[in-house]
């Protein structure tokens, strides 16, 4: 008989417990929408942040609440957006992919240097010293800060200056808030002709310090047939939404600040 | 023994860490930073002092009539398992950001022998319901302080020239050794 007694108590208790343990689960049950999960599924995972939100699942979270669209996620892009908006069924409007750009062309051959500069090799570092060893207080120092902070290794430092690939560019941001020039820009995908330059210096400082910059001589402003040209602060800028990729501007700007890409420039050529 | 006592003993004297050597698996896992060993530590507290007012229950109304001493382990065990799992639902909805804080230390605390431990020593100890009470009040706050020394040495640590063969772990099982020995300098005081 002796037996019973532990048994009976033993058995009772993990009884008790459990029915007690499945009575306070549903007591205390929160409904989570079952979307949240599917939706972090979803998302990669990378926990980039580039979204603003805590990571892919503070992003989840937002989605479901409807606090956030369904293509935030920049790093997964439209393939991302499409899965994402299908779990929420709504339609994923089109929108436009930006892509990180730099925007400088004073390479080492273009752009002239103030002193030579031997310290740690790190953009925010050269900075500090009378604004980096460049002529051009605005240009692109080369050190590759932003080159160590792309997880996507999509920048590569090419004869001095950070050159972004976009195809592999994610518009994760962190290259923008690395650069201490401030140079780096999202810009849509599809753009064509961009003014790679970032000086608001004036024409002549700009004509003395790089043969690549911007002069400010409003050419590209008058030729633009889509007036798709904003002009502020010596520096002539273009506009995303109006500009149709033409590249007159880039045919005529006298110091080619305005890059273009090369299967227009091939197009424009022929 | 009077309330005092026991909390002045079971926080320095007999400090469950650095002086029983129970708990020590948290007491180097979580103690990283000073953060997350305050979160520990406060769901320590509460899972420790529910437990042994718990245990204390079905030991006296249980266990001793039926003369079934034996069963103490176990049944005590089963106690803390089903309890953590009960404050980890209850801590889910009333409070959220609380059990995001302390995230996969709620689920660890099953594990943590400071709890058997002083379950048992109550037991043990003969203590009546509160005594009970401040003696696992008492635990858990030397296990707090404890928890929290250490994170704060480690955290300094970090910016230290430690020789390489002692960086990470070695080094930070010496400082446990040399504080577990400082704590003996409180020897007597009870």
């Amino acid at each position: 008989m002796s037996i019973v007694y532990p048994i009976t108590i033993l058995g009772g208790l993990g009884l008790l417990f459990g029915v007690g343990l499945s009575l306070a689960s549903k007591v205390f049950s929160i409904e989570r929408d079952p979307r949240i999960d599917e939706v972090r599924k979803a998302l990669p995972g990378a926990n980039c942040g580039a979204c603003g939100y805590p990571g892919c699942d503070g992003l989840a979270s937002a989605i479901v609440a409807g606090e956030a669209p369904v293509n935030a996620c920049s790093v997964g892009g439209a393939p991302v957006a499409e899965v994402v908006a299908d779990i929420m069924g709504v339609n994923v409007a089109e929108s436009t992919r930006y892509v990180a750009t730099v925007l400088c062309q004073g390479d080492c051959d273009k752009a002239k240097e103030k002193y030579i500069y031997d310290g740690i090799q790190d953009c925010r570092a050269q900075n500090i010293l009378a604004g980096g060893s460049k002529s051009c207080s605005y240009g692109c120092l080369g050190c590759g800060t932003c080159k160590d902070v792309c997880e996507f290794d999509a920048i590569q430092i090419l004869d001095g200056i950070a050159v972004i690939d976009k195809e592999k560019c994610t518009s994760c941001k962190k290259c923008i808030s690395a650069c201490p020039k401030g140079i780096i820009e999202l810009i849509p995908y599809e753009q064509e002709v961009i003014v790679k330059c970032n000086s608001n210096d004036s024409g002549k400082v700009v004509r003395e310090n790089c043969s690549i910059g911007c002069i400010g001589c409003r050419i590209c402003v008058r030729n633009c047939p889509e007036e798709a040209f904003i002009f502020e602060n010596n520096l002539a800028k273009i506009d995303y939404e109006k500009c149709i990729n033409c590249g007159i501007c880039a045919e005529k700007c006298p110091t080619k600040a305005i890059w273009t890409s090369l299967e227009l420039e091939k197009a424009v050529n022929q | 023994m009077s309330i005092f006592t026991i909390l002045i003993s079971t926080i320095f004297v007999n400090n469950f860490v650095l002086a029983r050597f129970l708990g020590i698996c948290p007491f180097l896992g979580v103690s990283n930073k000073t953060e997350t060993a305050t979160g520990m530590s406060i769901a320590v507290t509460f899972v420790v002092t529910l437990s042994s007012i718990i245990t204390y229950g079905i030991q006296k109304g249980l266990l001793e009539p039926f003369g079934l001493e034996y069963l103490q382990t176990i049944v005590f065990i089963l106690v803390i398992a089903a309890l953590v799992q009960f404050v980890e639902m209850v801590m889910k909805k009333t409070s959220p950001t609380l059990y995001s804080a302390l995230g996969v230390y709620l689920p660890l605390i099953t594990t943590n022998c400071v709890v058997l431990g002083v379950a048992i020593l109550n037991i043990q100890e003969g203590y009546n319901l509160v005594q009970t009470i401040f003696n696992a009040v008492g635990a858990s706050i030397g296990f707090g302080l404890a928890l929290v020394l250490i994170s704060g040495v480690r955290e300094e640590l970090e910016f230290n020239d430690v020789p390489e063969a002692l960086e990470g772990f070695p080094i930070a099982l010496i400082t446990a050794g040399l504080m577990s020995i400082a704590f003996l300098g409180f020897n007597g005081l009870v």
